[in-house]
């Protein structure tokens, strides 16, 4: 029996990211499918793409069931977004969970961005081992027996000893015939990413704002984890002090008072020294606030530190301000004074909103650096 | 070295499972085309499922989408498909390699039953046996057609046609339309038509004879034929897709496809029309074979467990294996007991109804015609009893837009027939029809919706009509009704309109 169905599910799965590419705008805004994701996996709703036809509508019909229960009774449900939801322009509200391998999504919003492949800083320093099984040992567990190596001795040992008839080609192995396989240990040169993610925690950054940079950050991850074989994530939260969390805190945190970006640059700074040697590391900080800072006096710390300390080290550097209504932007105007708009290792991002993620995620992946 | 696990062939001990359970079948009276079995693990069986039960189909990316989720759902431990046979002749059975023992002997027997209906059913005797080999003829034709014309445009089309699946006649191939002469009528003129007189003895007779209104009826008659033999269709159509393949200016491989999309609803229409009869006779005969035959004392509880699994009811839904079962076993009682005719329907003593019992024993021969002449709409029709409605606690529910819930409604006798009936009626699905195929003398395409009682879903229309858009290439209108008011719903040239009638 001939099954053609895995060359239909290729053509199902091929027509589902299809469909995500081309709503990926409504995804990323939306950030539905953060909440769902897995280790390697994300699970995707995508509204169905089942084939139309006439027919009445769901909730019109009611139907017929069968067990207890008296009039009134509630038996099911109805669709738990009801009532929020406006009445859609597509056939069906039904959506289709589709998992999704993170490499492909990443893929999706590379060729939906048209974000070029990122050119890693020239040493490969980094090694890793994988282990190949090319060799060939003589002793060995049965499940990794090399029958071709194996009869191929067996058959030499035979005719050396004159034992082979060839009229009567029989083949019996001994144990010193047996051949297995056996894997070397070969050292391969990687490169490896660190992100650093430092995020302005001060009273005037909100939920919204928060909601923003999460959603920006999980496809920032995506896109550079399908880039670099290793990725390493650092968080930093910072209000007129730095500190450094881990990813739940990162994002839930919400302090009062003042704020000095300098300290989180600082703090930056410490952790590539401590931990990633240029030499052996791509390192990317990502930094997010609303554009406020406490003085003048500390926008100019923070342009030294970034001028004669990160931006040595760094591929590239970016910061992305959420507009909020407390924040003023004035980081950014002096960023944008003193770095220009096509500074080679600095990224400046705007994002006004939900729907500006998209274009902030291009600025800062599209120098494909 | 094939092992033993990759063989599709039964065990020799369920060789003699098999050959048991037959024996046990006939013996019963039961009469089936040769069965054979083959056994298949979880992913052929999703496979098979997900393409119709077929192994060779067109490519489609629906099948794909299908198995995904039946995949998906055998993962996670949701559903898991038992068997699967076809219709065909000799019949092909799909056995899950992970079924134990009890399992698969009820599932052979359950077989036996499904293959027997096929054979027997009325309204399977017009199918194709023969639709293993033509599946696979229509697999190497959508194939080649891929490959001369790109894949993208072949399954795009594709996706139009099978838009319209549903839009066929189930009773076409049973119906033999009388020949009517009236559709020969010339068109020129109408001067020379001519109902025709009886003869006539005696000239004052006349006009008692040849009432003069009642030629001029005729007459009128005659030409309305006229008029409507120049419109096509002359009458209303049912079966839009032979509409389409007979009008729309189709290139040829269109027309195959849409021809092979055409085959394929109408082998699977009968299957659609018989769910409660096909499952509820299956289910009928492997609890027989099993509790009166083939069962041995220590498989009671997991043939139990199966039985009483398969036979479950979920609040909101009818299970068609329950209510076929419970339908075919009322009968059979009730004829065993002559509870039918005019006597018992007359009787008002609940008393006496329910000790009524002629032993008659005509239960058994009973089953096997409704078997015979049935589908679901006459099977509920006929055999739904009020106190069948009772005792299977049945009831119709609704949607409540206030509480965001389906409620239950009603648990009158009379709503819940009527409401199984609608559901059962062209399958629950709206009638359409077409009715003009150069509307407006512009050539576009008037299709009909009989209204009802239920409005259609707009959006879904919609896209339907797009899809129709593609195959006809001209504009396409829908009549229907939404809210009691007339509506004509137009598609052209990718704009939709809509205005009242």
């Amino acid at each position: 029996m001939i099954y053609n169905i895995k060359q239909d599910h290729a053509r199902f799965r091929a027509i589902v990211k299809g469909k995500i590419k081309q709503d990926l705008k409504k995804y990323v805004t939306h950030g539905e499918m953060i909440g769902r994701k897995g280790k390697d996996l994300v699970t995707i709703p995508v509204p169905q793409i089942e084939i139309p036809r006439f027919r009445f509508s769901d909730k019109e019909q009611g139907g017929l069931g069968q067990g207890q229960g008296k009039v009134g009774d509630p038996i099911g449900q109805g669709d738990p977004q009801q009532g929020q939801r406006q009445v859609g322009d597509q056939p069906g509200n039904h959506t289709l969970d589709v998992d999704l391998s993170l490499q492909e999504l990443a893929e999706i919003l590379g060729e939906q961005l048209e974000l070029p492949k990122i050119q890693p800083r020239g040493h490969k320093t980094l090694k890793s081992k994988i282990e190949k099984y090319t060799g060939i040992a003589n002793e060995g567990p049965n499940s990794l027996r090399h029958f071709k190596r194996t009869f191929r001795e067996t058959l030499r040992r035979q005719i050396a000893s004159g034992v082979y008839n060839p009229d009567r080609p029989v083949i019996i192995p001994i144990k010193k015939d047996m051949r297995y396989r056996s894997w070397k240990t070969d050292i391969r040169h990687e490169n490896n990413a660190v992100i650093i993610y430092m995020m302005d925690v001060s009273g005037s950054m909100g939920d919204e704002q928060k909601e923003i940079v999460r959603t920006e950050a999980f496809w920032i991850d995506t896109w550079l984890r399908s880039q670099y074989k290793g990725i390493d994530t650092r968080y930093i939260i910072h209000d007129a002090t730095a500190r450094e969390v881990d990813e739940d805190t990162f994002f839930k945190t919400r302090e009062s008072g003042g704020t000095l970006i300098s300290s989180a640059y600082k703090l930056c700074e410490k952790i590539i020294e401590t931990d990633y040697a240029p030499s052996d590391w791509n390192i990317y900080p990502f930094h997010f606030s609303d554009g406020d800072n406490w003085s003048g006096e500390d926008t100019r710390l923070c342009l030294d530190l970034l001028v004669k300390k990160l931006l040595h080290v760094c591929n590239v550097f970016c910061y992305g301000q959420v507009e909020s209504r407390y924040g003023s932007g004035q980081f950014f105007k002096d960023l944008k004074e003193h770095f220009g708009n096509n500074h080679e290792s600095v990224i400046l991002s705007k994002i006004e909103n939900k729907e500006g993620i998209l274009q902030s995620i291009k600025d800062f992946l599209g120098k494909g650096k | 070295m094939s092992s033993a696990y990759n063989n599709s062939e039964l065990t020799s001990e369920l060789v003699e499972v098999r050959d048991q359970i037959r024996g046990y079948a006939e013996e019963f009276g039961l009469d089936f085309f040769e069965v054979i079995f083959e056994m298949v693990d979880h992913e052929e069986i999703n496979s098979l499922a997900a393409l119709g039960g077929f192994p060779v189909r067109y490519p489609h990316w629906r099948f794909g989408m299908d198995y995904d989720q039946l995949s998906k759902g055998y993962t996670w431990g949701l559903q898991k498909i038992y068997e699967m046979v076809i219709n065909t002749n000799p019949s092909y059975a799909y056995l899950m390699k992970s079924n134990n023992r009890v399992d698969q002997k009820t599932v052979i027997a359950h077989v036996y039953g499904h293959v027997d209906f096929f054979k027997n059913n009325y309204w399977f005797s017009k199918t194709n046996r023969k639709m293993l080999d033509t599946m696979a003829n229509h697999s190497v034709k959508v194939r080649n057609m891929m490959d001369r014309l790109g894949r993208d445009k072949v399954e795009g089309f594709l996706d139009h046609c099978l838009a319209i699946e549903n839009l066929i006649d189930p009773y076409l191939p049973y119906s033999n339309p009388k020949k009517r002469d009236l559709k020969n009528l010339d068109s020129e003129g109408t001067d020379h038509l001519d109902p025709g007189r009886f003869k006539i003895d005696r000239q004052y007779m006349d006009q008692y004879i040849n009432p003069p209104k009642y030629l001029e009826e005729q007459k009128k008659k005659m030409e309305d034929q006229v008029r409507k033999n120049k419109k096509n269709p002359s009458d209303s159509q049912k079966d839009i897709l032979a509409f389409l393949l007979e009008n729309a200016p189709l290139e040829i491989w269109e027309q195959e496809a849409l021809s092979i999309v055409r085959d394929e609803a109408y082998y699977f229409a009968p299957q659609a029309q018989t769910k409660i009869m096909n499952e509820g006779w299956a289910s009928y005969w492997h609890s027989k074979i099993m509790t009166q035959k083939a069962l041995k004392d220590s498989e009671l509880i997991d043939f139990s467990d199966h039985h009483a699994g398969t036979m479950a009811m979920q609040p909101g839904q009818i299970n068609p294996y329950k209510i076929g079962i419970e339908l075919f076993r009322d009968i059979e009682d009730r004829w065993d007991r002559g509870k039918f005719g005019k006597e018992y329907d007359e009787c008002d003593s609940l008393v006496t109804k329910s000790k009524w019992d002629k032993q008659l024993g005509l239960g058994r021969k009973k089953i096997f015609e409704v078997r015979r002449v049935c589908n679901d709409v006459t099977f509920i029709d006929e055999y739904l009893t009020e106190e069948f409605a009772e005792r299977l606690k049945l009831y119709t529910y609704a949607f409540n837009r206030r509480t965001n819930q389906y409620e239950i409604v009603d648990r009158n006798f009379k709503k819940i027939k009527e409401k199984l009936l609608f559901q059962l009626t062209n399958l629950g699905q709206p009638f359409i029809y077409v009715t003009d195929g150069n509307f407006q003398n512009k050539g576009e395409l008037l299709l009909w919706h009989k209204h009802q009682g239920l409005d259609l879903d707009i959006r879904w229309a919609r896209e339907t009509m797009r899809s129709i858009g593609e195959i006809w290439k001209r504009p396409v209108n829908v009549e229907t009704e939404v809210d009691g008011q007339k509506k004509l719903y137009t598609y052209s040239r990718g704009e939709f309109s809509e205005k009242f009638l």
